[in-house]
C-alpha cells in the first residue's frame, strides 16, 4: 500500500538509481505526518543511529525529545555576548569621556551610571542580538549553499509540505538494506537513496561566487585604502570643498579691506553727531557741572536745579542721607570716613596719597568741579562715572560739602540754643594733660 | 484486520488533508511572490509611490545643498516637521515590533499571520525615520562624528551623557535588531521560494533566493537552534521596543522646557507608538490583503483583534492627555499652567482639537463590533489615526517651543515647501520599499503560519 503510494505522491525515484553516480550520500525517507515522523525518528535513535536528520517545513513539536538533540549552547553565547556589550558599552563611555578626555559639560561628573546606563543598555542589546543571529547560523554551519541532498526533488519538497528523515552513509550503523528497511518499517511512504554529484567542482563553491566575493572585498577596501594614503602622505593642493557655498559665503567680515569706500576699509565707524538712545546728556549743568554758557561756562558754585525727568533738586536731609551711604562705599576706601584721605588703602600702601577733602585746595573747589572730579577723577584717582550715577554723584558732592562745613565749623554755626551742649567734657586719663 | 485497513484509510485521509492544508498555505502566499504580471492597482500604487519619493530625493537635494534654512523652522520652533516626523515614524514601527516579539513571547498564535508584514513595516519606517535627525543635523556628511571612532581632533568624541547619542545608539540598535530578526524569520520561507523556482526551472531566480536563504534545509537540528535563537530575539526585542521610544521620549522629558520637562513621557510615548503603529499595519493590510487575496490568511478576525489593541492604547494616550493638564495645574508652576493653557487655546489650538479627537474621539468607534468587522470603517479610522499621532508629536513640539519663557521670542511655525516634500518623500519612500517587499518577499511567515495550523499535531498520539 505505501509502496503504491509513494508513487503516487509524485515522489520520484523511489527504489529507482536514475542517474544515480557519484558514491552514496545517504538514504532519504518520507512519512505523511508530523506525527509518524516523530514516531519514525524515535525509531531511529532507538536502532542507535547518529548521523541522522528529520527535515520538516515547520519545526515539529517533540521532535527534539524523539531524536535526542541536546540543548544548543546558543543562549550561553549570547549571555556572553550580552555580557560584553554591557561592559563594552560602560568602558566606552568611562573612556571617551572620563578618562582620555574628561570632558566638563556644566560641571556635571564625567562618569555617571545613571547618565550611562541607556547606552549600555543598548550595546548590551546589540551585542546580544548579533551574537544570537550570527551563532545560530554558525551553529547551523550555514551559509552552505550547496548540499547532496539538494540533489532530490523529493527534498525540494521539504520546505513545502514533505516530512523526510535523512539517515547519511558515513552513520557507523549504516547498511543500505536494513537502514531502508527500518525507515519502511517505521512507515515510510516513500524512500530513495542519494548519491554525491560525481563533479568534485559541484562540492566547492562556485567560482563565480568566490571570484564575486574577492572582487567585492577587494573594493570595499578601496575607500580605505584612500583613506590611509590621505593621512599619510602631504599635498600642496587645497582639499576639495563639497560645498563651496558654505565654505565661501558672500559676505563681509570685520576688519578687512574693502575698495568700495574710500579708506579701503570695509569697517564703518560712528557717524559723527551720533548719539545713542538716551546718551543725550544736553543739560550741561546737571551732567557736567558746569554753569553759564558759550565761552562764560564755569564750574558751577552751587547744585542743578532739576533732575532730567523734571523733578527739582532739592539738597534736603534724603539726599545727604543717600550721599552718605554712597561716600562710604565708594570713597572712604582712600579717603576715609571723615575725608582727610586715611582710607583703608592708603593704610596698605605707601605710594598712594588720597586727597584730604577736608583741607585745602579741595574746600576751596567749586561743587562742579568737585562733581567734575566725581566724574572723571584727578591726578591718579579714577573716574566713578561709570559705577556711580549722575544724581548720586551729586548726592556725593552734597555730602562732601556737608563733611566739610561739619569739620571747619566754629561755635558760632552751632544754633544758639544747642553751644552749651558741646562742651567736651574733661578727659581724666592719668598722664595726659587735659585741654582746657 | 479489517478494522485495522479502516484506521488505515481514514489515517490517509487525514494525512492527505493536512498536506493539503500545508501546500494551499505555500501557494497562496508565493502566488504574490510568482504571479507573472502584478495587479494593476498595485503598479497605480508603485507609481504614485515612487513620485512621492522623486519629490523627496529633489527636496532632500535642496535641503542638503543649500542648508536647513530652507524649513520654516528658522526661528524658535527650531525642531518643528523634522522631529515630529522622526517621532512619528519610528512610532509606527514599534507596532511591528511589538506584533513580531511581544505576542510571540505571549503565544499569541494570530500574529503569525501578520508579523511578516508587520516587520518590514517596522524597518521601512525606521529608515524614513532615521532620515529626520540625519538632515536636521544640516550637515549629514559629518554624521560618522557620532560615532566614537578615534580621531586626531583631540576631544571629538561623542557626549555620551546627551540624550541625543542615546537616541543614536537606540535607534541604530532597533534598526539592526529589527533587519536581523526579520531576515532570519524569513530564511525559511525564502527557502520555500527557492526550492519552487528550483522545481519549475527558473534559473536565476532559484540562484538569488538560493542565496539569500543560505542553502536552509528544514533539519530538525537547525529549526532546535534556530527557535531558540528565535525566542531570544524576541525576548530582546521585547525591552527594546520600549527602551527605543523611552530614549526618544528623553530628548523631550530631560529638557528644561515647560511641556517636555516630565516623567510621564515613556510611558505615554511608549503607548502612543503601539497606538500608531497597529492604526498603519492596518492602514497597509487592509487593501493589500485584498489585492492579494490573502483575506482567509489575513481575516476579519486578525483585523479585529487590531482593532481591540487600538482601542486600548488610544485610550492610554487619552488618559495621559488628561494627566499632563492634571498636573500641569497640580505642580502650581504657571509655567507649566501658561503652556498647556496655550496649547488647548494658543495659536495652535487646531492642531490640539485634531489631535484630541483623531486620537480619542475616533477610536471610540471601535466599540462597536459592526465597525470592527467594516473593512473600509476601518481603514477610514486609521487615517484619521495615523493623521491624529502626527498632530500629537507636531503638538508637543510646537507649542513648547513657539511659547517657551521668553516671550520677545515667541514665534509661529509655518511649514515650507521642503518641509512638506521631505515628508512627502518619506511616505513615498517607504511605501516603495513596502510595495516592493509585498511583491518580491514571503509577505507572510509561511512556515510559522503551518506550524500554527491544526494540522501541524497531525498523527501524533491516537495510535
Amino acid at each position: 500500500m505505501s509502496e503504491t503510494h509513494a508513487h503516487d505522491d509524485g515522489g520520484a525515484h523511489a527504489h529507482d538509481d536514475g542517474p544515480a553516480d557519484g558514491p552514496l550520500y545517504g538514504v532519504l525517507a518520507e512519512y505523511d505526518t508530523p506525527g509518524e515522523l516523530i514516531d519514525a525518528a524515535k525509531k531511529v535513535r532507538d536502532a542507535g543511529y547518529t548521523d541522522f536528520d528529520c527535515f520538516s517545513p515547520f519545526p515539529v513539536h517533540g521532535i527534539d525529545e524523539a531524536m535526542g538533540i541536546k540543548r544548543t549552547i546558543l543562549p550561553l553565547l549570547i549571555f556572553g555576548g550580552g555580557f560584553t556589550g554591557t561592559v563594552g558599552g560602560l568602558l566606552l563611555q568611562w573612556y571617551c569621556n572620563s578618562y582620555q578626555w574628561k570632558w566638563n559639560i556644566s560641571g556635571k561628573p564625567t562618569w555617571s551610571i545613571p547618565a550611562n546606563i541607556p547606552i549600555a543598555f543598548e550595546t548590551t542589546i546589540l551585542l546580544a542580538v548579533l551574537t544570537s543571529f550570527f551563532g545560530m547560523w554558525m551553529l547551523n554551519k550555514l551559509p552552505q549553499v550547496w548540499h547532496p541532498f539538494f540533489r532530490s526533488e523529493r527534498f525540494g519538497r521539504v520546505t513545502d509540505d514533505a516530512f523526510l528523515i535523512g539517515v547519511e552513509a558515513k552513520d557507523k550503523r549504516f547498511d543500505h538494506d536494513t537502514t531502508t528497511k527500518l525507515l519502511k518499517d517505521a512507515g515510510a511512504i516513500g524512500i530513495e537513496d542519494v548519491h554525491e554529484d560525481p563533479d568534485p567542482a559541484k562540492k566547492v563553491m562556485p567560482r563565480w561566487i568566490l571570484a564575486f566575493i574577492i572582487a567585492s572585498t577587494a573594493f570595499a577596501l578601496i575607500p580605505f585604502a584612500i583613506a590611509a594614503k590621505a593621512r599619510n602622505s602631504h599635498s600642496s593642493e587645497p582639499h576639495i570643498h563639497i560645498f563651496p557655498d558654505m565654505d565661501f559665503q558672500p559676505k563681509y567680515k570685520s576688519d578687512n579691506a574693502m575698495d568700495v569706500f574710500a579708506d579701503g576699509r570695509e569697517n564703518r565707524g560712528e557717524i559723527s553727531g551720533t548719539v545713542a538712545r538716551g546718551s543725550l546728556d544736553a543739560d550741561d549743568l546737571y551732567y557736567r557741572g558746569l554753569s553759564g554758557s558759550g565761552a562764560d561756562k564755569a564750574w558751577t558754585t552751587s547744585f542743578p536745579t532739576t533732575y532730567p525727568d523734571g523733578r527739582k533738586f532739592v539738597v534736603d536731609r534724603k539726599l545727604l542721607d543717600r550721599g552718605h551711604n554712597r561716600f562710604e562705599i565708594y570713597c572712604s576706601p582712600c579717603h576715609g570716613y571723615d575725608g582727610h584721605g586715611h582710607g583703608s588703602v592708603p593704610n596698605r600702601s605707601a605710594d598712594i596719597h588720597p586727597a584730604d577733602l577736608i583741607g585745602a585746595p579741595i574746600v576751596s573747589h567749586p561743587n562742579g568741579q568737585l562733581f567734575n572730579t566725581v566724574s572723571n577723577g584727578a591726578n591718579t584717582m579714577q573716574g566713578y562715572a561709570a559705577q556711580i550715577p549722575v544724581a548720586d554723584r551729586w548726592a556725593i558732592v552734597a555730602y562732601v560739602r556737608a563733611l566739610e562745613r561739619a569739620q571747619n565749623a566754629s561755635l558760632e554755626d552751632v544754633p544758639g540754643p544747642d553751644r552749651g551742649s558741646l562742651q567736651m567734657p574733661p578727659i581724666t586719663s592719668p598722664g595726659t594733660e587735659a585741654p582746657k | 484486520m479489517s478494522s485495522e485497513a479502516a484506521t488505515m484509510e481514514s489515517h490517509h485521509a487525514e494525512a492527505g488533508k493536512a498536506r493539503e492544508t500545508f501546500r494551499k498555505v505555500t501557494q497562496d502566499v508565493a502566488w504574490v511572490a510568482e504571479a507573472p504580471k502584478p495587479h494593476p492597482l498595485w503598479l497605480l500604487a508603485l507609481g504614485i509611490a515612487l513620485i512621492m519619493f522623486g519629490i523627496g530625493i529633489y527636496s532632500i537635494y535642496v535641503v542638503v545643498m543649500t542648508g536647513i534654512g530652507v524649513w520654516g523652522n528658522s526661528n524658535n520652533v527650531c525642531w518643528a516637521w523634522d522631529i515630529t516626523n522622526f517621532v512619528w515614524w519610528i512610532g509606527i514601527g514599534h507596532a511591528g515590533t511589538l506584533i513580531s516579539a511581544v505576542l510571540y513571547l505571549t503565544r499569541q498564535q494570530w500574529r503569525t499571520s501578520i508579523n511578516r508584514a508587520a516587520e518590514a513595516m517596522t524597518i521601512f519606517a525606521v529608515m524614513a525615520a532615521g532620515l529626520f535627525p540625519l538632515l536636521h543635523t544640516g550637515r549629514p556628511w559629518f554624521a560618522w562624528w557620532m560615532i566614537p571612532l578615534p580621531n586626531d581632533m583631540g576631544s571629538m568624541w561623542p557626549q555620551f551623557r546627551s540624550p541625543l547619542m542615546w537616541d543614536v545608539f537606540a535607534v541604530s540598535t532597533y534598526l539592526t535588531t529589527s533587519v536581523l530578526f526579520w531576515y532570519m524569520g524569513m530564511v525559511p520561507d525564502l527557502a520555500t521560494f527557492r526550492d519552487r523556482n528550483v522545481a519549475k526551472g527558473n534559473k536565476i531566480k532559484a540562484i538569488i533566493y538560493g542565496i539569500v536563504s543560505l542553502g536552509w534545509r528544514g533539519s530538525a537540528r537547525q529549526w532546535h537552534r534556530y527557535e531558540r535563537a528565535y525566542l531570544v530575539l524576541a525576548g530582546l526585542a521585547t525591552p527594546l521596543v520600549f527602551s527605543v521610544h523611552s530614549v526618544v521620549s528623553f530628548d523631550f522629558a530631560t529638557s528644561q522646557l515647560p511641556g517636555w520637562h516630565t516623567t510621564i513621557f515613556p510611558p505615554y510615548f511608549v503607548a502612543g507608538a503601539i497606538f500608531s503603529g497597529f492604526a498603519m499595519v492596518l492602514t497597509l493590510l487592509i487593501p493589500l490583503r485584498f489585492l492579494f487575496r490573502l483575506q482567509h490568511i489575513i481575516t476579519q478576525d486578525h483585523i479585529g483583534a487590531m482593532c481591540k489593541i487600538m482601542l486600548a492604547t488610544g485610550m492610554m494616550v487619552g488618559c495621559a492627555y488628561a494627566h499632563e493638564f492634571f498636573i500641569a495645574w497640580y505642580s502650581g508652576n504657571i509655567f507649566e499652567r501658561f503652556t498647556f493653557v496655550s496649547r488647548a487655546f494658543g495659536p495652535f489650538w487646531w492642531a490640539y482639537f485634531s489631535m484630541v479627537s483623531c486620537n480619542v474621539l475616533v477610536p471610540q468607534f471601535f466599540w462597536v463590533k459592526k465597525v470592527r468587522q467594516t473593512n473600509i470603517l476601518i481603514w477610514i479610522l486609521c487615517i484619521f489615526v495615523n493623521i491624529g499621532m502626527w498632530f500629537e508629536r507636531f503638538v508637543i513640539i510646537a507649542t513648547s517651543l513657539a511659547r517657551s519663557f521668553l516671550p520677545s521670542a515667541w514665534a509661529y511655525y509655518t511649514p515650507t515647501r521642503y518641509d512638506v516634500g521631505v515628508f512627502v518623500g518619506t511616505i513615498g519612500l517607504f511605501l516603495t520599499f513596502f510595495l516592493l517587499f509585498f511583491r518580491f518577499a514571503p509577505v507572510v511567515a509561511i512556515s510559522e503560519v503551518k506550524g500554527a495550523s491544526p494540522e501541524a499535531h497531525a498523527g501524533k498520539g491516537g495510535h
